[in-house]
């Protein structure tokens, strides 16, 4: 049950990935994108990692992809050009670079026998949400921390890029 | 095992058979209620007061012609009030409707239930842009803006709830609510949850997204027939899930008031029937709410909407949040 | 877990968060902007002192093993907080002439410097990823702060684009790794003993990574448009302070967390990037004219100096590539200083070199700090950059790496026509046009003299109170066996 589930999903995943990348429509790339994460979000479920499964769709097909669909709305983008209208020596460089990394893929899952690992209770207590929670403030507590700076940072940064012209106390005077 | 499961699906059942026809009950309440609130009679000459009236109206829905704008994106077209409806009927999956009524507890049903909601305004957004209409896109830019606005506050008004119990599972926020409600305890977050419920089942005083003075019928104008009428059907049920919504986190779920100091033990199926009528009583309650609002409030400019969600509910939600977060821990220590 | 203790250890990044923080709140209330200056300064020069106290504290890990404290790691704190406390320095009054002069910037420096020394110390390669990313972001909306320019607006997207697709190549790469070790521990990767063909490839890619930020050719193209485009004392902080914190984490990984292994060394490949950087950075720096582009082609060669050192992998090589990141880091802020003393008169484009001509006796103390910071770039005795060179060099001589010395010490050679040709301009050439030259101010000019004194007295081999600062980096390698393996 579980692997024909893995099959369907994983089939999903690779397929909306795909018609994402191969979309002409920009609407519709970023509609498959949504497909794309909540099909990896199914993959963890099946890993027993409800945690992350559900923040992935809370975070990502949530709120992300609704604020890349809303600037896709609001700018209005045209459908955009085909990228294999011209064949270029720089597309069989990048071609030959995506074999090789899909070798290293296939490489690495050559060892695999069984399409998915037999399912412990350690490892599915690792994925609730009282197990990540203990681990963030334990042993990744410090980079945890690190990344509630990089947050603030990006955020100020989007501002103070956005933004035409900053004032200050002293232009106001 | 195979008890539970059957349990689970029996439950499961009847509470989509509920939610799907809630909706045309609340269609009825809201005619009603609104008539009586404008000082006039309202339907009433389908059936006995007017009951069958959602039954004409359904049969009405049906036999329209169905209308698909030319220039616009048809598959989408036609996805997009599918979306919502399903959204609505996902959250039920983790509502407890009584002492250990529950189609199933997950681990993180707070999140399951944000996530569910967050997924809605797709289809929204989707509907407002496959129709290739400029009235459409405005309504459905607004509803994305409003809802992902609104999800913030929403969820850290479910984070105060949430520390309190010290558990993600639903039905463990209901069985804590069993002496104290969380209304009590935590007002403030109960306040800032349902302004945010509203606003996220896009009724008034945030129905601009479908504001019919300036978007004609906003992101459902190039809607007819059916697929207008899953809109109107994914509305109400919003409107239903987050009246159950803050019945569970706020009101004490299926518990009367401080039912744990003076409640006797009963057996099981007077419990059981108990709790669902008290589940289903406050619920009726929020739903006359959300109708009694709309009918009585003028609703919102945009930019009103959008400062009232990010420079007053989501500040305060956090405040709250921290206050009662140092509160739980100095008392803990 | 002592979490006190443990904050003690890592108390420079946690002062400057904070700083960053209320820096931010200041800016907010529009509180004037000199007082968020001094706020910046005073927290930094607070971290500074944490900085030197913890140099010759004990050594080890904390948080989980997390981050590493004493040695190597103290030391790429105290550059990192040393760099920026120059760079904030000379910023005032150079932001203030190009009217970009704003509370947030400050708070995106502190940021930043949080990042890097986070980045300086991590001994864990989730560590070093989440410090690496605060780092870039912050520098991605630095390299923007000129956004009604266009250049400005080049440089932020170049950057930006750029440093999101090395990004890529890094998380890639340790997640690689990850996946052929089961850890992101340092230590737990080192104890590896069957290595993968996955971890090789790991490795590779978190090495592309690396290169990309520190611009080692041929992943260097960013540089000279992000340098040029970005407010020139700025262009000093990624010219020096993102420098630093990243090679210092390099020399982590390298020495923590690359296993020995029999027949490959990455040393073959480090050599090779070090020597075409070499190469390839100080010809094109012959031919440019704009200053900025001149002193970005300049960085892009100091990178290939020390992958020497890195190249050598012995206690010597790491011990070179401290110091020359101390020398490189103190020069290069004095020399990007007094460019951006020059570019705040607004008479003429002082990124042109032709426009130079003359300027060595309109004020004369500053044509006279350039010069010595030039020098000293140039690796001209009896400055800093001389005996840092030396250093490098040395170590890779001694490792056996004679064609690494022998590229080093031409391109140095041949870099000596670029940086003294400013200087031509600036003495032996007639002005073109008549012009007055603003007074720098005294704080402007008190950072600069410090950092040419510094320049000069590291450059013949001070004593330290506690020692030679050499003796005390030899010390981080040599207290526990053999050299790269044990470390700190």
């Amino acid at each position: 049950m579980a692997t024909y589930a893995f099959v369907l999903l994983a089939v999903l995943a690779v397929a909306s990935a795909l018609a994402m990348v191969l979309n002409k429509n920009t609407v519709n790339s970023a509609l498959f994108l949504v497909l794309n994460l909540m099909s990896v979000a199914g993959l963890y479920l099946l890993l027993h990692a409800q945690f992350l499964a559900i923040i992935q769709i809370l975070v990502y097909a949530g709120a992300i992809m609704v604020l890349f669909l809303f600037v896709i709305m609001l700018l209005n983008v045209d459908e955009e050009e085909s990228l294999f209208d011209k064949f270029r020596a720089i597309y069989l460089v990048a071609f030959l670079l995506g074999v090789v990394v899909f070798g290293q893929i296939v490489y690495s899952l050559g060892g695999v026998t069984d399409l998915l690992p037999e399912i412990s209770a350690d490892m599915a207590y690792v994925g609730t949400v009282e197990a990540v929670g203990e681990v963030l403030y334990t042993t990744y507590l410090m980079p945890f921390e690190m990344t509630a700076i990089l947050l603030t940072a990006a955020v100020v940064g989007a501002l103070m890029i956005a933004q035409y012209k900053v004032k200050t106390s002293d232009q106001e005077e | 095992m195979a008890e539970a499961e059957v349990n689970s699906y029996v439950v499961l059942g009847a509470a989509l058979f509920m939610l799907l026809n809630s909706a045309a009950i609340c269609v009825y309440a809201e005619r009603r209620i609104a008539s009586f609130i404008q000082n006039r009679i309202g339907p009433n000459r389908v059936g006995p007061l007017g009951l069958f009236q959602p039954l004409a109206d359904v049969v009405k829905l049906l036999l329209k012609e169905d209308v698909t704008p030319v220039q616009g994106f048809r598959t989408i077209h036609t996805i997009a009030p599918m979306i919502p409806v399903v959204t609505a009927l996902l959250t039920v999956a983790v509502i407890p409707f009584g002492d250990g009524i529950y189609v199933t507890d997950i681990n993180a049903g707070v999140l399951y239930l944000l996530a569910a909601a967050s997924l809605g305004v797709y289809g929204v957004t989707l509907a407002g842009w496959a129709s290739n209409s400029k009235y459409s896109l405005l309504g459905g830019l607004r509803a994305a803006a409003q809802m992902v606005s609104y999800e913030l506050p929403l969820g850290m008004a479910l984070a105060s709830v949430v520390i309190f119990v010290g558990s993600l599972s639903v039905v463990d926020v209901a069985v804590a609510q069993e002496n104290w409600w969380f209304v009590f305890l935590n007002p403030l977050g109960a306040v800032i949850f349902i302004i945010a419920a509203f606003a996220e089942s896009n009724r008034t005083p945030f129905d601009l997204v479908e504001a019919e003075q300036e978007l004609v019928g906003g992101f459902h104008t190039e809607y007819s027939s059916m697929k207008f009428g899953m809109f109107f059907l994914a509305e109400y049920m919003h409107v239903v899930i987050n009246s159950m919504l803050i019945t569970t986190f706020f009101f004490g779920s299926y518990h009367l008031p401080f039912a744990g100091y003076w409640l006797p033990e009963m057996s099981t199926t007077a419990k059981a029937i108990l709790d669902i009528t008290v589940f289903t009583g406050k619920t009726a309650f929020f739903i006359f709410l959300f109708i009694w609002v709309r009918w009585t409030i003028p609703r919102f400019k945009f930019n009103q909407v959008m400062s009232l969600g990010w420079s007053r509910l989501l500040p305060l939600s956090i405040l709250n949040f921290i206050v009662i977060a140092a509160i739980l821990f100095a008392i803990n220590a | 877990m002592d979490y006190l203790y443990d904050l003690n250890t890592f108390i420079p990044a946690t002062i400057a968060a904070a700083a960053g923080l209320v820096v931010l709140m200041q800016s907010v209330y529009k509180v004037k902007i000199n007082t968020i200056f001094g706020v910046t300064v005073f927290s930094l020069v607070v971290a500074l002192l944490f900085a030197l106290r913890d140099l010759f504290g004990p050594v080890g890990t904390s948080f989980y093993d997390m981050v590493a404290y004493g040695g190597t790691a103290a030391f790429g704190t105290l550059l990192v907080i040393t760099g920026t406390l120059f760079c904030v320095l000379i910023s005032r009054d150079y932001l203030e002439a190009i009217d970009h002069h704003y509370g947030e910037v400050y708070a995106m420096i502190l940021f930043a410097t949080t990042g890097m020394v986070g980045l300086a110390v991590s001994n864990d390669l989730i560590m070093l990823f989440v410090g690496l990313e605060t780092m870039s972001i912050c520098l991605y909306v630095l390299a923007g702060l000129i956004k009604e320019e266009k250049t400005g607006a080049e440089s932020a997207l170049k950057y930006f684009l750029l440093g999101a697709f090395s990004t890529g190549f890094l998380l890639y790469g340790i997640a690689l790794i990850y996946g052929a070790t089961g850890s992101t521990n340092y230590a737990d990767i080192t104890a590896l003993t069957d290595i993968s063909p996955l971890f090789m490839a790991g490795s590779a890619l978190l090495l592309v990574g690396f290169f990309f930020k520190i611009s080692a050719v041929p992943f260097h193209m960013w540089t000279p448009d992000v340098y040029q485009g970005t407010p020139t004392t700025l262009t000093a902080y990624f010219a020096t302070a993102s420098k630093a914190a990243t090679f210092v984490a390099l020399i982590l990984v390298m020495s923590r967390m690359m296993p020995e292994i029999e027949g490959v060394g990455w040393t073959q490949a480090i050599s090779v990037i070090a020597i075409i950087t070499m190469i390839l950075g100080n010809l094109i720096a012959l031919v440019q004219d704009n200053v900025k582009r001149m002193l970005a082609y300049s960085s892009i060669a100091h990178a290939g100096y020390l992958l020497v050192g890195l190249a050598a992998g012995t206690a010597d090589g790491y011990t070179g590539v401290l110091y020359y990141l101390f020398a490189y880091t103190v020069m290069n802020i004095g020399a990007f200083g007094v460019i951006a003393f020059y570019e705040r008169n607004q008479a003429l484009d002082f990124t042109d070199v032709n426009n130079y001509a003359g300027l060595g006796y309109k004020q004369p103390v500053m044509a006279v700090l350039l010069s010595v910071f030039l020098f000293s770039l140039a690796g001209i005795p009896p400055f800093v950059g001389f005996l840092a060179k030396y250093y490098v060099f040395a170590a890779a001589v001694n490792a056996g790496h004679i064609t690494l010395a022998v590229v080093g010490v031409l391109t140095t050679a041949a870099s000596v026509y670029y940086y003294l040709r400013v200087m031509v301009f600036m003495y032996f050439r007639e002005p073109h046009k008549e012009f007055d030259l603003v007074n720098p101010g005294a704080i402007f000019k008190y950072a600069l003299i410090v950092l040419c004194v510094l320049t000069v007295y590291y450059g013949v081999e001070p004593v330290f109170p506690m020692g030679s600062l050499i003796e005390l980096l030899t010390s981080y390698y040599t207290e526990t066996g053999p050299a790269g393996m044990a470390g700190p």
